[in-house]
């Protein structure tokens, strides 16, 4: 009975959560703010309700499963990093470096900064164009 | 108590697919567009458990996993793809 209530009061915040989120994508003015929504809000719900799997399979048939767990833990781990790119590659599109303020006194935005290493493209056409190879 | 409170949590995830679908038909630019389709696959995740805790099996978890894992990728691909020009560098 109280694994039935912590698991429906779970339930139902975790589709509270993953509706605002889904919400804000539609609802929220520009790209960067619209970035807040999915990965905050939708990511606490689909954690919400992955917890009340995790209290329910036990509660109710007896059988302990880590995969929620697993699951919640992987989506933890990536919605911030997926934020992080996300954001990156819309600054890399839309953003010149003058339109943005400076992140820190003597220091570029990453984006805009120079690869510290050679890419394979770099490389590649490098080599096509029949230079010898830097050591 | 269960009951409806599934089929709560199966409306609001519904709806959200839906207004992800939304942002991803009218969207203003690409980015916003990765970004609807990456809510889209949390949005089936949670789907998918919440069919799970409905029918009583546990063999939707990795269905679940799977989407997770090819939604994480496919966004950090768009990403490199446009940062890097190259996926697989």
């Amino acid at each position: 009975m109280i694994a039935e209530i912590i698991v429906s009061v779970l339930l139902v915040a975790g589709g509270f959560f993953g509706l605002v989120g889904s919400y804000g994508l539609v609802k929220l003015p520009d790209p960067m703010t619209r970035l807040h929504a999915p990965t905050k809000s939708a990511t606490l719900g689909v954690g919400a309700v992955l917890v009340a799997s995790l209290i329910w399979f036990p509660a109710r048939y007896g059988v302990l499963t880590w995969h929620e767990l697993l699951i919640t833990l992987f989506l933890l781990l990536t919605a911030p990093v997926t934020g992080y790119f996300i954001a990156k590659a819309h600054m890399h599109m839309g953003w010149s470096r003058d339109e943005l303020p400076c992140p820190a006194p003597g220091r570029d935005w990453a984006t805009f900064a120079d690869p510290d290493e050679e890419s394979f493209v770099d490389r590649k056409r490098r080599d096509q164009q029949g230079s010898q190879p830097r050591i | 108590m269960i009951a409806y409170a599934l089929i709560f949590a199966y409306g609001c995830f519904g709806m959200a697919l839906l207004f992800c679908l939304y942002r991803v038909v009218f969207a203003p630019g690409l980015s916003d567009r990765v970004l609807a389709l990456d809510t889209m696959s949390i949005n089936v995740i949670a789907l998918l458990t919440l069919f799970g805790i409905d029918k009583g099996t546990t063999m939707y978890f990795e269905a679940s996993l799977l989407f997770a894992m090819v939604g994480f990728i496919s966004t950090v691909a768009y990403a490199k793809f446009v940062l890097r020009g190259d996926i697989i560098e």
